[in-house]
This record gives C-alpha cells, structure tokens and sequence, in this order.
C-alpha cells in the first residue's frame, strides 16, 4: 500500500512540475500578447518615444521574448526568482512579506468555514427536506450567488461602518499581535466564509444523501440505529472522498481567488500583487506569483487524492 | 448647542477650510448677531496656531508594488505626498495663493531677457543623514531626470532647465534657451526634489534621505509608509506630527469608509458619490479647493471631419457642461471654457464669455461645414477619468439634437494611454493641469510637443507662447495668455467640459492653514509638513 501512495506521489509531483512549466510558459505567452510593456504601463500618458527607448535599454528588454523566458527558467530553477523590473526589489522579498498574510487569511478562513459547512451538511442530511435543511441551502446558496465584492461591502456597512465592532479596512501588518490581527482580518474573513461555505455544506449533503438509499444504511436501519449515528458513522466515512475534493478546490481558491476581497479590504496579499504586476507588465513578479499560485493547487489536489484514498479502504487495500 | 452655535460653527469651518474670506465671514457672522465678536471668531478659525504630537494617519490612492522613492518615476498622490511633502524638499514650492516661493532655494534673480537665472541656495540645511545640502546635490538631483538615459516624467521639464552650474557651494546658475519668466515654477515641479548625491555625483533615491519634515522609517510599495518627524527640520510651523502613517487605500469606496469609520485622519479623494453624507458626519470635513484638473476630448485636427474648425465648433456647442459638472462630477468643480486654464490660475481669462450648450448654433456651425448632420466617434475608458463612459454617453445623448451622432466606443482601460489616446481620432483624456498657463500650453498644446493630443499648429498661438513665456511686464503677460485662451477656445482641437475640485476629506481634529493649495489635493500635497493636531 505504501509503494502504491509512494508511486502515486511521484508521479504526481512529476506531472505538477510538468504542469508549473506549461503554467510559466502560457504566463509569459499572455502577458507578452498584452498590450505594451513595463515601460509604457509606469509612463502611462507621460510615455515617449526616447523614455520607453531608454527604459528598454535600462531593463534589457530590447531582447527577444524566449531568451529573456529561458534565462528566467534557468535562474528559478535555481531558486532564483529574479528582480521587479519597476523598483527592482528582490521578488523573494516582496513576495515573502505577503505570502503569509494570504495564508492567514485562507487558514483563518478555512478553519470556520470547513467544520462549519461540515457541519451543516451533516445536519442538512440529517433532518433533508425539513424547514431547517431549506434554510440553511437558502442561507449559504445566497452567499455563493452574490458576488464576493457586494457581500463585502454588506458586511463593511454592518459591521464597521454601522456598528463599529470592526475597521473597515484590514491593513494588517507585522508589528500586530495575534489578537489585533484577528481583529483586522474579521471582516474579510467572514466574507470569505460566507463565499465558500454553501458549496463544500452542499456536497457533504449531497454525498451523504445520495448514500442513504445503499443497502448496508438500510441494513443499518433495519438493526434501528439512531439516524444520526447512521450517517456519522456508516454514511459518511463513504462520503468523505468527494467531499475532501470539493474542501481542497475550495482551500486553493482561498489562497489564489480573493483578490477583490484584498481589494476592497485593502488586506496586503498575493491576489492584489499579482493583479498590480500585470497592470504594470512585471513580468518576473507575474511569473513568481503564477508559480506560487500553481503550486497550490497542484500540492491542494494531490492531497485531496492521498485523502480520498486513504478514506477508502478499498482503494488502500486493493485485492 | 443651539442652532445659531451651529451655523456659526458651521461658518468657522468654512474659513478654515479656506472655502470664504473674512469678508464674507463677517458679513455672515453679524447677520447672525455676531456683530461684536465676529473678528475674534474669525481669527479664531483661520490663525489657529500648529501644535506639535500626534500621529498623522493618512490615506492615498494610485499606489502600486512598483511605486518606487526616486521621485523620476513618481506620478499619483501616494508617492507625490510621501515625498514631496514628506521626506523631501523641493527648490521652489507652490503657497497656498499659487505663487512659487522659494524652498530649499533661498532667492531666484532672472536677467532682463529672463535667460539666465541666479539661484541661491539655504545654508546649513542638512539631509537626514547629516550631510549638509549645496549646489552639488542640487544639480546632481536635477540632472538625474536628464540626458538619453533618462526614463524621467520630468524629462521634458528638466531639459528645458538649460545649462546648470555652480557658482560656490551655494549658487546655481541656468543658462536657458530662451528667456522664461515662470521658470521659478519649473523647479516646483514634484519630480524635481532634493537628494543627497555621493562624489560621483549620484544620488541613491531609495534611501528615502532627504531634507523634508519627515524620516522614513519603513516603506512597503504600494501598501504602505511609516515615517518620523525630522527634529532638524528648517521650516518654521512644519513638521508637527511625531509620526505619519500613510496607507495605500486605491479603491475610492474603501477609503471613503475608512476615514467614516475613524481608522483615518484624512484621505485624499473622497468617493464623490458618498461625499455628502460623509460630509454630514460629525467629526469629518470634506474639503473641497477648485485645482487645475479638467477633463478632455482631444481631436485629432489633422484628421477630417476635425480639420475643419466649423465641425470642432459645432461639436463643443454639442456638449451640455452643466450637465456634465453635475452628474460626472456630482457638483464638485466647475464648468470649462475649452481652454486649460483653470479660474484659480493666474492669466486666466476671466472675462471671456462661457461656452454653453446650444444645439442651434452647433447646427449652424455644422451647416457652414457643409453637413446636416455628421459621424463621429469617442473612445472612451474609465482609465481617462473615472465616469468618462457615462460621461461620453451623456455627451452623445446631447449631441443628438445638434445632429451630431456621436457613437461611443467603450475601449479597455488596461493600456488606454498606450493604444486609444492619441492613437485614434477622438478620444477621452484628463489633464492634471500646470501650475503657469505657459506651462500648460508648452505641454499640452504646443505645435509637435509629444503631448499635444490634438496634433494642432497655429502660427499666431506659437508666436504668442514663445513672446508670453519671456515677457516679465505683467500686464503684457497678460494681454498675450488671455489672447491665446481665447485662441484654443474657439480654434483648437480640444473640448473641455469641465475642471474639477480637489475632493478630501479630514478629521476636525486635525488642524489646516487657513487657506489650503490647490495646485494638488491635500493642500498642494502637504498636508504632511502643514498640517497639525489642534
């Protein structure tokens, strides 16, 4: 069996790299087909002919596209991920002081929305079809339809500008402590709860729904186990592998899909960096956050298949 | 408080938020029955005195990761603020009545024909680093935005500078082109500020070492700024806060909300929308300074049907500027007469009629051009200004009953400068305006310049810019710039609905001078070194 998850994970990471790759090369194919350059978008209207002459020099961006792609491959191959062609800060260092206040967020996000749809998804399984399961589908389907911005925007009119409880803005920074960090994040993070919450409580009731006509629940039934402990614990050990997809697909869009939300909250992450670098055409900040992006969710569905495989025992102990 | 206490609250802010005189006050004040003590409340409300503590939080938009402290590649509030009124000085500054006085220079003489220009320097001014500021640093930070090398903003600025050199460690001497008797305002320029240069005569801009008000202390691009007041500084009621946080807040919505909800203690242009009911919080003031920003539709003069001067005219009688104030604007600025200069600029032509909205005379003007009717497109993106689709929709809606079918092309904003303005015959664009009408016109509308968006040449205009730009007699100076706004108005290539006001917003416990700038948002961007907790 550990030969099995052993192959699997290496081919795998093969595959991923392969993936990050493809990713790099179509990043710099989109961006390139944009229109102008670094130097055009930092001039805006102020550009002319002898500036953006000059600025290609200063930044060697007067050579081809694929010499300047593979001399970056080769230098992050290396671990090196190059300078901002705009202010020429180390992309490491911008990009280190935000990695971690997009992982905050995701992490703080996901530790209420995941039990708390899980739970919800169990409870609307349990009682189906009942005023409470109606609700709790409304509530959350809500959530998912309304755009991310507008829930924001609720939020911020309720709860900061309304009430006050917390600030409008969330320009976290490294001198917080925890609880002030909390604090600041509140609303954005609610807000990412609310967007993520109705499609991982819709499949864990879906999945275990769908259980409940199989014939060992029936048995179950039949020997007059209470319902609840029926789909804890014959329902949803069954049930877990789509699930497990559905929480990483929603895991990996916390990290890579709130920009509006760091938009609107003015939350310093990776979403509002990368949208920035391309404004600007920065290529290598482009590329760095693309990988980084990439990478999450190549490691979010290998893990989604590792769990899924162990939840299945006939997946672990194949005959 | 009763409610006449209110009004004269009320009153007193206004004076202190520069929007009416003492005369005006007074007038007001003992109509209220304040007869006796109006003068003291005036003084009271516009001699407030700066405190020193505090720590100024203060938000700006048009920050990016990019955003660098080499003033060269600066260009929106966040980095203009930051360090031109925070960690840097200029040579000459803009005061409050938009005259260029002089700072880090001490004096400015010209020679008769305004050619050559003797600068002197303060002594003994030191950088945060200690080293004291001379000629040396001063030309090695001008001559930074100069040469082929050079990807300034300030290029075109800088060049026209002329020759620069030394004359002893406190001296300047530029040797211009042609004479220019607004070349003080030149070296107002927000990119042309001071560095502290190494013996090769290179200043290393990332180290933020200036002489302004303020240290950095810690600076994130495009999130956010940290600095300390400097102890050393020289100007006198400067740099009163301890400390300047400033926050990079881009979207107009969320730093509106910021500065409603008390995380800020001024912001730099309120949503315009939501701008009357922050206005009604207690505790906030939005300030409201007419500046020098209009809004623009540049034609392409050589490109028909806008070669002919019948069709331009007929298509700036087709816009209804009332309209476009009110609803693009919400009331907040004012109406253009289709020229650049702004009524709060000196030489503006005051007495010139106001173009209004009238599709008749457009009707007549497109029948002298041989057409009932005509044609014509807009490309527009909210990167030009923001509302200019809608903008451009209502221009075409009114133009209707001109005959003037105007089809709006919507355009992406992403690389508008780039691809749409001046690329196509007719398009939206903004301008931040100059602070001199020769500065404006040299920029924007000078025949050849790179930036003359309506690709227009007219002789007597040309004549005209090159006699104004010397002339030191004012009264003749006069004469020439009324004449070529006059000449732009009902010649050149370019509509101009509209200037707009500069709209902020600050906390009442922050206290302001009590006349504010206009040549840039939060008095001329400084509020940093002005402004003080009361």
């Amino acid at each position: 069996m550990e030969n099995q998850l052993l192959r699997l994970v290496a081919g795998r990471l093969a595959l991923g790299i392969l993936t990050l790759v493809a990713i790099s090369l179509l990043i710099t194919i989109g961006v390139e087909a944009l229109s102008g350059d670094v130097c055009t978008a930092m001039m805006g209207q102020m550009a002319s002919e002898d500036k953006v002459a000059a600025c290609h020099r200063a930044l060697h961006l007067d050579r081809p596209v694929l010499v300047r792609y593979l001399e970056w491959m080769v230098n992050f191959a290396q671990g090196d991920m190059g300078q901002a062609l705009t202010n020429h800060r180390d992309v490491a260092d911008v990009i280190g002081n935000r990695i971690g206040n997009t992982f905050f967020l995701a992490v703080s996000a996901a530790l209420i929305a995941v039990p708390v749809s899980l739970i919800l998804g169990v409870l609307a399984a349990l009682y189906r079809n009942s005023f409470f399961d109606r609700s709790i589908s409304m509530i959350t389907l809500s959530g998912v339809s309304v755009p991310d911005f507008f829930i924001a925007y609720i939020l911020m009119a309720i709860f900061a500008v309304s009430y006050g409880f917390f600030p409008a803005i969330s320009n976290i920074d490294e001198t917080m402590t925890l609880a002030q960090r909390i604090n600041a994040s509140a609303l954005p993070v609610l807000t990412l709860t609310l967007a993520v919450s109705a499609h991982m409580m819709r499949m864990t009731r879906a999945s275990i729904v769908s259980l409940m006509a199989s014939p060992y629940i029936e048995m179950a039934k039949l020997k007059g186990i209470r319902p609840g402990r029926i789909i804890v614990f014959h329902a949803l050990p069954n049930a877990w592998s789509p699930i497990i997809q559905v929480i990483m697909l929603n895991l990996a869009w916390l990290v890579v899909g709130v920009v509006i939300v760091e938009v609107v909250f003015v939350y310093p992450g990776l979403g509002a960096l990368m949208i920035d670098a391309v404004f600007l055409r920065d290529m290598p900040t482009v590329r760095a956050t693309a990988m980084i992006f990439a990478t999450v969710y190549v490691v979010l569905n290998l893990l989604a298949d590792i769990l899924s495989l162990m939840s299945n025992p006939r997946l672990m102990h194949p005959k | 408080m009763s409610k006449i206490d209110h009004e004269i609250r009320k009153l007193q802010k206004r004076v202190t938020n520069g929007g009416i005189d003492r005369r005006e006050f007074i007038k007001a004040a003992t109509a209220m029955g304040f007869a006796a003590t109006a003068p003291a409340l005036y003084s009271h409300a516009a001699y407030a005195t700066p405190k020193k503590g505090g720590t100024y939080r203060v938000g700006f938009g048009g920050a990016n990761t990019g955003d660098m402290l080499d003033p060269a590649d600066n260009g929106d509030t966040f980095m203009i603020n930051m360090n031109m009124g925070g960690c840097r000085n200029a040579l000459v500054e803009v005061s409050a009545n938009g005259q260029a006085v002089p700072e880090l220079a001490e004096s400015l003489e010209p020679s008769a024909d305004a050619k050559t220009w003797v600068v002197k320097l303060r002594k003994g001014i030191e950088f945060h680093s200690g080293k004291t500021f001379d000629a040396d640093d001063a030309i090695a930070s001008l001559e930074h935005h100069r040469g082929e090398d050079s990807t300034s903003d300030a290029k075109s600025v800088a060049n026209s500078l002329g020759n620069i050199r030394k004359d002893g460690p406190n001296t300047l001497i530029f040797d211009l082109e042609s004479g220019n008797a607004d070349f003080p305002y030149l070296l107002s320029d927000y990119h042309l500020l001071m560095g502290s240069a190494d013996s090769a005569g290179k200043v290393d801009w990332a180290s933020g070492d200036g002489t302004g008000a303020f240290v950095v202390k810690n600076f994130e691009p495009g999130v956010r700024a940290h600095m300390v007041r400097n102890d050393n500084y020289w100007k006198p009621g400067c740099a009163n806060f301890d400390e300047v946080k400033i926050t990079a807040v881009n979207d107009a919505v969320a730093r509106t909300n910021a500065m409603a909800t008390g995380q800020m203690d001024a912001i730099v242009r309120c949503d315009l929308k939501t701008a009357p009911m922050l206005e009604k919080k207690s505790g906030v003031s939005v300030i409201q300074v007419s500046g020098t920003k209009h809004f623009t539709y540049p034609m392409d003069v050589r490109q028909a049907p806008f070669d002919d001067n019948n069709v331009r005219m007929a298509l700036k009688h087709a816009i209804d500027r009332e309209a476009f104030v009110n609803t693009v604007l919400r009331g907040y600025g004012s109406l253009g007469n289709d020229h650049p200069i702004s009524s709060n600029q000196n030489y503006h032509a005051g007495d010139l009629p106001q173009r209004q909205y009238d599709p008749d005379k457009a009707k007549w003007y497109l029948k002298q051009a041989g057409h009932s009717s005509i044609d014509v497109e807009i490309a527009a993106a909210d990167a030009a200004f923001n509302g200019a689709v809608d903008a451009t929709q209502l221009y075409s809606e009114a133009a209707k009953a001109a005959g003037v079918n105007i089809k709006v092309n919507r355009v992406s904003p992403d690389g508008y400068w780039n691809n749409v303005w001046m690329k196509v015959p007719w398009s939206a664009c903004y301008w931040s305006g100059r602070p001199t009408a020769d500065w404006m016109f040299t920029i924007g509308y000078k025949a050849g310049g790179n930036w003359t968006d309506s690709f227009w040449d007219h002789p007597r205009f040309e004549a005209l810019l090159v006699a104004g730009r010397a002339e030191l007699d004012e009264a003749k100076r006069n004469d020439i710039y009324v004449e070529m706004q006059t000449i732009v108005r009902d010649e050149g290539g370019v509509v101009v609905p509209c200037f707009a006001n500069n709209v902020d917003a600050a906390s009442d416990a922050l206290g302001r001078p009590g006349k504010l700038a206009g040549n840039w948002e939060l008095d001329g961007s400084r509020s940093i070194e002005r402004w003080w907790f009361k």
